[in-house]
């Protein structure tokens, strides 16, 4: 039916893709997207709003913390203002940082595909296994970037309200204070690999729905369940596969020499959801149809 | 169809395309064949599974039988290498509404790791010149109008040079002279050597810009050809006025002519019938007044209309055609 008349000779394209020349483009559009969103900024003013709170309500208290109350570490706040972010650690890692994970990784998938930009990615085209690792590093950069305020805030107040010096760990060894920061590092870097497997969870439910929101509540309420199931003794033959598992575990590390035993075992355990999580976020997303 | 013609030819090439949710067959059997260089107007009522086709032929969903072949690879074995050369708008327009005009650009087109980040800002500059928003480019999309996003979203799809544009009802949310705007920027990159595949439920606006058209009706692809073929390929129509209706009839059905009694027309000293048949009978009218008068059908009055394009889609695609304009 079609004449041959309105065809012009034509020569035939090449098919193979030509080579990327901006390969990390898309990484870094997504980072500057991510931390240019006045969202992701409320999210850890959030946060650091913690670490102040804790050092206020010391501050202004009258009575001395007796040790063994509140808080793990509250009673040596007032000897070192540094362990502020440590107390604020221990405070946000089983609600408020999940709770902000989640609503970057449940986001990740579901908020394009909620706005249309889903299917103007991937016709770019951004390539969906590309896609899933960029938001997924991404997701991670966040996840570094939470716990790193809550550190900072909390050394910030602490410097400000507490005095700083030698610090006494736990096994009752005194470190000056250029350690102890590198203790409240090595404690950000902990809760930022426990937050990991969180986040795949976060991104594999993503791929699930057009409903950002939907994802975000999801992953919190994993997040949260995972933590009520790991508080169950008739369930402790599971304890060890939930990824909530070792997330307050980082009292080793405030202890000399440091016990670096459930840094490994957290890291293996968040390296198994993230191979989980990744799996499933790629079996679903790479052969769904885009259709928002 | 087109098994004359090489596959390199065509831009889009589809065979027994077919996509299904559940039970509902949005695209069925559906064989495109878009010549390049061409501006293949893709025309269908609201429903009838054009987006569905462009999601398919974009790789976005996966048809459940059948093949794609645009721009001579396949779809979606080839897609890397075929989408960098498509530029695309589907189902309208979409952004970021808290980034900036540009801004959503520049996200967009770093999203093809083939896009030269050198010249991304010069490209966004001339992109947002080429539709008029120049003056927007800073403004959060979350300000912008329906029209604007809608200009947006072609600037976005012209950031590259493309040898094929997908537009998805380009005009939806334009003024007038943003329709015409875009008639003309359809037609000067069709004279640059862009196929052009662009859909739309409006038959006017089809008919003004494009050199091929493709029907489609429920998930069917009813018609396809270039414009000149498709009007052609219409019905003729004979209107007669004459007492001897059963001999009318009779003579008539001899050259392949369905009649039915009409009861409008002029004059009252007569019957009316109305005849049709395929145009492609090619009856000149002194054909049938000769066959008419030598059957001993006394003629009093006569006429042959054919179909204009627009009766034409209506018979493809039944009325409410264009009800959710």
């Amino acid at each position: 039916m079609l004449p041959a008349e309105a065809n012009p000779p034509v020569t035939i394209p090449r098919l193979t893709a030509p080579r990327p020349t901006s390969p990390w483009a898309l990484l870094a559009s997504e980072l500057a997207v991510l931390f240019g969103r006045l969202r992701t900024w409320a999210l850890l003013l959030a946060l650091a709003a913690i670490p102040l709170l804790i050092a206020a309500a010391v501050k202004l208290s009258s009575h001395p913390v007796a040790p063994g109350r509140g808080p793990p570490f509250l009673d040596r706040i007032t000897q070192n203002g540094l362990f502020v972010g440590v107390t604020a650690m221990v405070v946000s890692v089983p609600l408020f940082l999940p709770l902000t994970i989640g609503v970057v990784a449940g986001d990740t998938i579901a908020g394009e595909a909620n706005l249309g930009t889903l299917r103007y990615l991937l016709a770019a085209p951004a390539g969906r296994v590309r896609l899933l690792l960029v938001k997924y590093a991404a997701a991670a950069a966040f996840c570094l970037a939470a716990t790193l305020t809550v550190a900072a805030a909390g050394a910030l107040a602490g410097v400000v309200l507490f005095p700083i010096g030698p610090a006494t760990l736990l096994s009752g060894d005194t470190i000056d204070v250029g350690e102890s920061v590198v203790r409240l590092l090595l404690i950000a870097a902990y809760v930022t690999v426990s937050l990991l497997g969180l986040s795949a969870v976060g991104l594999a439910i993503s791929t699930f729905t057009d409903v950002p929101v939907g994802a975000m509540a999801a992953t919190i309420v994993l997040s949260v369940a995972s933590q009520v199931m790991d508080n169950l003794p008739q369930l402790d033959w599971l304890h060890p596969w939930l990824f909530s598992h070792y997330w307050l575990n980082f009292a080793d590390l405030l202890r000399q020499p440091i016990s670096w035993a459930d840094f490994g075992n957290n890291a293996i355990l968040q390296a198994g959801y993230i191979l989980a999580g990744g799996a499933v976020a790629f079996g679903k997303f790479t052969g769904k149809d885009v259709l928002s | 169809m087109t098994e004359a013609t090489l596959p390199a030819e065509l831009a889009i090439e589809t065979r027994n395309l077919s996509k299904r949710f559940g039970h509902r067959a949005a695209v069925d059997d559906v064989h495109l064949a878009v010549p390049r260089g061409s501006v293949f107007g893709f025309l269908g009522p609201n429903g009838s599974g054009k987006t569905t086709t462009i999601r398919l032929l974009l790789g976005l969903a996966g048809a459940t039988t059948g093949s794609i072949r645009v721009l001579g690879g396949d779809v979606p074995g080839q897609l890397s290498a075929v989408l960098p050369r498509v530029g695309a708008l589907v189902e309208g327009p979409a952004f970021y509404p808290f980034l900036s005009g540009a801004a959503n650009l520049r996200r967009l087109d770093s999203a093809d790791p083939h896009a030269p980040a050198k010249s991304r800002a010069a490209r966004i500059d001339e992109a947002l010149e080429r539709v008029g928003l120049t003056h927007a480019a800073d403004k959060k999309v979350r300000a912008y109008s329906l029209g604007m996003k809608q200009r947006l979203g072609i600037a976005h799809a012209l950031m590259r040079p493309r040898e094929l544009l997908v537009l998805d009802e380009p005009t939806n949310g334009l003024d007038p002279q943003g329709t015409r705007e875009v008639r003309s920027l359809v037609r000067s990159l069709a004279a640059g050597g862009t196929t052009v595949f662009v859909s739309s439920h409006l038959l006017a606006e089809v008919e003004q810009m494009c050199t091929h058209v493709g029907v489609m009706s429920t998930g069917r692809l009813v018609a396809q050809g270039t414009l000149r073929e498709l009007r052609a390929d219409g019905t003729a129509t004979i209107r007669l006025q004459t007492p001897d209706i059963e001999t009318a009839i009779r003579v008539l059905a001899g050259l392949g002519l369905q009649s039915e009694l009409s009861t409008t027309g002029p004059g009252s000293d007569g019957l009316n019938l109305v005849s049709t048949g395929p145009s492609s009978l090619q009856l000149a009218p002194e054909t049938v007044v000769a066959a008419l008068v030598a059957g001993g059908v006394r003629v009093r009055g006569f006429g042959v209309e054919n179909a204009s394009l627009e009766e034409r889609f209506v018979s493809l695609t039944g009325e409410g055609f264009d009800v959710a304009g």
